[in-house]
């Protein structure tokens, strides 16, 4: 640490080690819920999940990690090459540079920017841009429907997510998310801006495309949606993506409505971990409950319900806060 | 517009419904049997193929080679041989039934008049032969007895066939 900062500089060195904790993270975060989606989805069904490799199979996404690695990469014929290369990058990049900013605990925040929530937001939409050049440039049919798809409805579901996420904002006057946890010392947000909690659950559930949202993958209509024609870890890559995607939004769930790191006793980076891990167990729930919803339902359910109910909740924040 | 809430409410009641069943579900305990290591009981009325019936008083089989099983049998499946041990008794020498062919239709368990076959519940069938599938009864009797520490019962041996008449005298024409 010491020789780092000397080569490269305080800030550079904090960069790089960030990075690589992130990574780790990343990977390590993504077997783990890999591991716990199918532990929860077999409970739910009576049944145990995987069991054989390691302690009750824990070591069982490490495994099917080593056999997608060491799976050929193959490049159907008719693709288009550079963007097909491309997609799975471009959705895995903004999805690592997602936790520059998110506040782990008090301390163990890689940069705090007064434009957290923002890059947060900005990074998320690019993912829409990676799964339209993945589903166009596989030209697959199944793959195009799953990224039409999949564009229609993260446009749709972007808009209330931001709306909700501005009342709290409003009530901070921030979008610095270290400033959003240090303003919830005496309570959490959920307690005054219920609504808006659920609002963002429901928005953060069709970003990361799960069930029931899940029509740009629909299994049982389009084979695998936009990767289907990826194989190899390409489509590890899109795997890891969707799985850190969930991470992400359950974090930011967690800064904005449950407290951040704060909790009695344990250190903070417990407590967020807690915290997200719990939202992402709420998520996976939704998953093995709820049936898909058809895409007209899903549409209607965006600019019917979704954006008036965040556009009054907002509007109710801003004349609170106004008349106080 | 007051159905509008009404149905947003009626809606996210519904979702909560739902989702309570699938943690109550979640909760329960898990009904999977990890096959190799766990097994089922089978329950009584399973018909695996027929067995003996051990008599608990003399710790043997009752059967007395009466061949009705052999006769009833639909698909004559049943290989069974008598041997008389005194003037009285008739005790099987062997008893082997070609399970492949078995139907399980029940007659020889039904028609036995002393009660001497009842079903297995045995379901661990798989071979690699068609020989596999043929299951000896006498040899089965005595390996349960061996498991429960009685002794075994000997599987008496057919008096060996009186020797064919010479040939010289059959070809006479």
């Amino acid at each position: 640490m010491e020789f780092l900062t000397q080569m490269l500089g305080a800030d550079v060195a904090r960069m790089v080690v960030g990075l690589i904790a992130i990574i780790a993270l990343v990977s390590v975060n993504a077997l783990f819920l890999i591991w716990m989606e199918r532990k929860v989805a077999a409970h739910m069904q009576l049944r145990p999940g995987p069991m054989e490799v390691g302690w009750h199979g824990a070591v069982q996404t490490v495994a099917d990690a080593v056999k997608l690695m060491g799976k050929e990469l193959i490049t159907p014929t008719d693709v288009d090459r550079p963007v097909y290369h491309l997609a799975p990058i471009v959705i895995f990049l903004p999805v690592l540079l997602s936790f520059l900013v998110i506040p782990f605990s008090q301390t163990l925040i890689i940069r705090d920017m007064n434009v957290g929530v923002l890059l947060i937001l900005a990074f998320a939409s690019l993912t829409v841009l990676a799964i339209l050049m993945a589903g166009w440039a596989s030209n697959n049919k199944y793959s195009v429907l799953g990224a039409i798809r999949s564009v229609a409805q993260t446009v749709a579901y972007e808009i209330p997510l931001l709306i909700t996420l501005m009342s709290p904002i409003l009530m901070v006057g921030s979008f610095s998310l270290a400033d959003i946890v240090a303003a919830q010392e005496r309570y959490w947000f959920v307690l005054t801006q219920p609504l808006a909690f659920i609002l963002y659950i429901v928005c953060a559930t069709a970003e990361t495309n799960r069930a029931p949202f899940d029509l740009p993958e629909a299994e049982s209509e389009l084979v695998a949606g936009f990767h289907t024609e990826y194989s190899g870890m390409k489509f590890g890559l899109f795997f890891l993506a969707e799985y850190t995607n969930m991470f992400i939004v359950s974090a930011l769930a967690t800064i904005f409505f449950l407290g951040g790191w704060r909790g009695p006793f344990l250190p903070g980076i417990f407590w967020f971990l807690i915290k997200v891990y719990a939202i992402i167990f709420l998520l996976m729930w939704f998953r093995w409950t709820f049936p898909r919803v058809r895409f007209d339902q899903l549409i209607t359910f965006a600019w019917k319900i979704l954006i008036p109910l965040a556009f009054a909740n907002l509007l109710i924040t801003a004349l609170i806060m106004k008349l106080r | 517009m007051i159905n509008y809430f009404k149905e947003i409410l009626v809606g996210f009641w519904s979702l909560l419904a739902g989702m309570a069943v699938t943690i109550r579900y979640f909760t329960k305990p898990i009904v999977t049997v990890q096959y190799p290591r766990q097994k089922l009981t089978m329950s009584p009325r399973y018909r695996g193929h027929t067995e003996f019936v051990i008599d608990e008083e003399t710790r043997t089989h009752r059967c007395i080679a009466c061949e009705m099983c052999n006769r009833i049998c639909p698909s004559q499946l049943i290989s069974l041989q008598g041997v008389k041990v005194d003037a009285k008794k008739k005790l099987p020498s062997r008893y082997i039934i070609a399970y492949q062919y078995c139907s399980l239709c029940g007659l020889c368990v039904e028609v036995c008049p002393t009660k001497a076959l009842k079903w297995s519940d045995e379901y661990l069938l798989c071979g690699f032969t068609r020989e596999d599938s043929e299951i000896d009864l006498l040899r089965r009797l005595q390996d349960q007895q061996y498991a429960k520490g009685w002794p075994l019962t000997p599987i008496p041996r057919p008096k060996p066939e009186e020797p064919a008449p010479a040939k010289g005298e059959e070809v006479k024409e």
